[in-house]
């Protein structure tokens, strides 16, 4: 990393600096104390597992939120950003994951949006162009800058934004997950771009969670966990296995003394849920998966290394290019998730709120939602027959709350989610995938629902199981697949379902343990 | 984080809960003891009667309506499906007055059904792809007429308009009650009225769980266009001719309007068929009041959008999402 030495002949200040950042929502707290220093012409990367509270971070530093407790510092000075306007007048300028850019515009006035250069009051298109070509030129992106945005690839105008962003004469970039819809190439334009940056002394914050990505560009790294700063350091002093192991909150030496559980032997019945070679191009690279009948599988990975990405694809969710699944050695009808909830696959998903309940609705139309033709003749429902079924779940799973007609939204996340499991519980089906059961959920309810996984293993359901929590994924399966990138990446099944080996499989199989502990 | 903002979502203050749960009835009794007080020859079973006939076309666009709403679409199409209705009815006559109903209600539902296909399969906007249909709907309707009133002669379809049950309840208003109550029912006890909530309730979270999200759409649509085909069929024999140029003229706002004053939210997720009914008669006793009062109508308008303005406030977000 040849940038090291150019940025040491420098005088290197914090150009932006977090203190002691505390920001409290209601029952959550979602930075605690945590403090962050970026210094002029770092590349600093900000890493962190879902709820970790990187985002946050991000918010608190383009004056999105204002933090509750503790300062931020820009230029060694005390600041309060109103709005995020202010942070980029001041020279912070933010690039998010989702472009958010206008469309219909054309390149250039993308690039220009709110500082047109003007003449008699008029935009000057001239003048305009010829700055957007210039800046784009710089960093060596070939564009017609008059083209609408909305004509080029995502990539593309990724880098428009990246453009967008250093035009504004930044000293500091926020880069929130920049290559997620990249390709390889762009990916290499956008390091250029950030390289350059680099020279020319301005700080980046690169969030990512591509581990290649990181030790490839980073010079510096903060890992967030659960709303506090768990380490801070240089990047080169890091090995992959212990960088995660700092994200997952596990120590590795630790894990590596601490023997795996028993997991029952599954005899060699035919699989209940088979799916080969299921590919959505860029996201998912040929998943092969099968499940037995009292199984439980773990599909474990880092963020975006496509777990909850399969579990939609094979409900049918999201459309895939290629690839079957079969229920019972059934092919099932690609794209209906209506067809795989028939033939008895079903999917808890992740997102609860957006996905999951029907917020509006009753507890038990909520329950009966999925089995409403099961109780009904000729399309019309016997109420006495989804009472029954509704009165029967709610006991079964303890569901607490007024009554069967009370509203979903009304319910603590525990309950909802346990309204979600009796939607399919009751269908009785075959194979249920589980994308973070027990997220955001109180710890009875956790221990609540991890027992009735294992219940329903026992019953001979097949099971999925995602979860970001390492023991969950550990002590819940019989087998886990990892992937990574979108591809199975490796295969833990018996006495080798450790927390060691699944973090050392997260994090690549390059790494060796003993090097990785001697690390932690 | 998602969490939070289950936390947060604060309770709103019980009036705008109780506004939008009771307003629209609360509101019908007013305007009704108003009217029993002040406006002259009003409290006569020939006055009331009356005002059912008249509202029959409103309630049954509102009905299909609220179902529309309740999956979080619109249908602007109404009045125009009316228009089409009043053209094709005379045309089948010759077969006899009920071949001739049955066929115009069939030329509905393919209407409905081209609104619902745009929806559901193409994914255009509702507002887009109804709209399209209002403007276009209305120029076919006229040239099936051939551009001219036609005079309906056949007794059936003249008793519809004219006839009264043992001399005061007329026909058209107990079809327009059948119809209320079996969308009611459809709402409430069919497999159809759960996903319609449903799928306006959270759309893919209804996709995730294998409800068949499009058929529904399908549906909703198609029953809306076919209860408009009825609604226009009805003024029509009430007519005695067929008006394709004026029939259900801006027919849809008055029909939005009954939808959301009798407290369907037009974010979906939930139908209110009793407060539809509500909410169209309160809208046609507030005309009446002023046209019996020898009031200006302009003064009806502007409390009417008063009343719109009340019952989206407290629809807000906030409550229902």
């Amino acid at each position: 990393m040849a940038h090291h030495e150019t940025l040491a002949q420098r005088v290197v200040d914090p150009v932006l600096e977090v203190v002691d950042a505390t920001v409290r929502f209601p029952g959550v707290t979602a930075l605690d104390e945590v403090s962050f220093t970026l210094l002029q012409g770092q590349i600093h990367a900000l890493v962190g597992e879902n709820g970790a509270g990187k985002s946050s971070l991000i918010k608190v530093l383009t004056g999105v939120y204002q933090p509750d407790g503790g300062e931020v510092r820009y230029g060694g000075q005390p600041v309060r950003f109103d709005d995020p306007a202010a942070a980029q007048r001041a020279g912070i300028s933010t690039i998010y994951q989702e472009v958010n850019l206008v469309p219909l515009m054309s390149v250039a006035r993308n690039i220009f949006l709110g500082r047109e250069p003007k003449r008699l009051g008029l935009i000057d298109y001239r003048e305009m162009n010829r700055q957007a070509a210039a800046v784009l030129d710089r960093y060596g992106i070939g564009l017609d800058v008059t083209a609408p945005l909305r004509s080029l690839g995502l990539g593309v105008q990724q880098m428009v934004a990246v453009a967008r962003a250093v035009s504004l004469d930044a000293r500091v970039v926020i880069m929130d997950e920049p290559t997620s819809s990249l390709e390889a190439k762009e990916v290499e334009t956008l390091f250029r771009v950030i390289r350059l940056l680099h020279e020319q002394g301005v700080a980046v914050v690169y969030v990512s969670h591509r581990l290649d990505e990181l030790f490839a560009i980073c010079d510096e790294v903060t890992v967030l966990r659960d709303g506090r700063t768990v380490h801070t350091g240089r990047m080169g002093d890091l090995t992959k296995a212990s960088l995660v192991a700092a994200m997952l909150g596990r120590d590795l030496a630790a894990a590596k003394q601490r023997q795996g559980t028993t997991h029952r032997e599954i005899d060699e019945t035919p699989p209940v849920l088979r799916v080969r070679g299921l590919q959505r191009t860029p996201v998912l690279h040929g998943i092969d998966l099968d499940v037995r009948p009292g199984e439980v599988v773990g599909l474990g990975g880092l963020l975006g290394a496509g777990r909850s990405e399969t579990a939609r694809a094979v409900m049918g969710v999201d459309p895939v290019d290629r690839g079957t699944v079969a229920v019972d050695g059934t092919e099932i009808r690609r794209g209906s998730p209506g067809a795989a909830v028939g033939a008895g696959l079903v999917l808890l998903p992740e997102d609860r709120r957006n996905e999951g309940i029907i917020p509006n609705l009753s507890i038990r139309d909520n329950i009966v939602l999925a089995a409403l033709p099961r109780l009904s003749r000729a399309g019309v429902v016997s109420d006495r027959r989804a009472d029954e079924l509704v009165s029967t779940f709610m006991r079964r799973l303890g569901i607490r709350a007024s009554g069967p007609h009370q509203k979903v939204r009304e319910l603590s996340g525990g309950n909802q989610q346990k309204v979600m499991l009796a939607r399919w519980l009751c269908l009785q089906p075959k194979v249920l995938i589980l994308d973070e059961p027990t997220r955001g959920i109180d710890v009875g309810a956790k221990a609540e629902i991890r027992d009735l996984i294992d219940e329903l293993a026992a019953q001979g359901l097949g099971l999925v199981l995602i979860s970001s929590e390492l023991d969950e994924v550990v002590e819940g399966s019989d087998r886990v697949v990892v992937l990574r990138d979108g591809r199975i990446a490796d295969e833990l099944a018996g006495d080798v379902v450790t927390e060691a080996a699944l973090l050392q499989a997260l994090a690549g199989r390059a790494i060796d343990l003993t090097e990785a502990a001697a690390d932690g | 984080m998602a969490d939070t903002s289950v936390v947060s979502r604060g309770h709103r203050s019980g009036v705008s809960d109780w506004l939008r749960e009771r307003g629209v009835y609360v509101a019908l009794a007013l305007v009704l003891a108003l009217n029993l007080a002040v406006t002259s020859n009003f409290a006569s079973t020939g006055s009331i009667v009356l005002q059912l006939i008249e509202v029959v076309p409103i309630l049954l666009v509102a009905l299909g309506l609220s179902l529309v709403i309740g999956t979080e679409g619109i249908d602007l199409s109404v009045g125009s499906v009316m228009a089409i209705a009043a053209g094709v009815l005379p045309l089948y006559l010759g077969y006899g007055a009920v071949p001739a109903i049955l066929i115009t209600l069939a030329v509905g539902a393919l209407v409905g059904l081209l609104n619902g296909t745009l929806v559901a399969l193409v994914g255009i906007q509702p507002i887009v792809a109804t709209l399209g249909v209002l403007v276009g709907g209305r120029g076919l309707a006229q040239v099936i007429a051939g551009g001219q009133q036609q005079r309906i002669s056949d007794d059936t379809i003249r008793a519809l308009g004219s006839l009264r049950l043992a001399g005061v309840l007329p026909v058209s208003v107990l079809i327009a009650f059948s119809a209320v109550l079996v969308i009611s029912w459809v709402t409430r006890r069919t497999t159809f009225g759960r996903h319609v909530v449903a799928v306006g309730g959270n759309r893919r979270a209804s996709r995730f769980s294998g409800l068949p999200v499009r058929r529904t759409l399908l549906g909703v649509y198609v029953l809306s266009a076919v209860l408009a085909a009825l609604a226009g069929i009805l003024a029509t024999a009430r007519l005695g001719a067929s008006d394709t140029p004026n029939v259900g003229q801006l027919i849809e706002l008055s029909g939005i309007t009954a939808v959301v004053v009798g407290g369907t939210p037009l974010s979906g997720g939930r139908v209110r068929i009793l407060g539809t009914v509500a909410g169209a008669l309160l809208m046609q006793l507030l005309n009446a009041t002023f046209i019996m009062n020898n009031l200006p109508y302009t003064y009806a308008q502007m409390i009417q959008a008063v009343i719109i303005l009340v019952a989206i406030y407290a629809q807000r977000p906030g409550v229902s999402s």
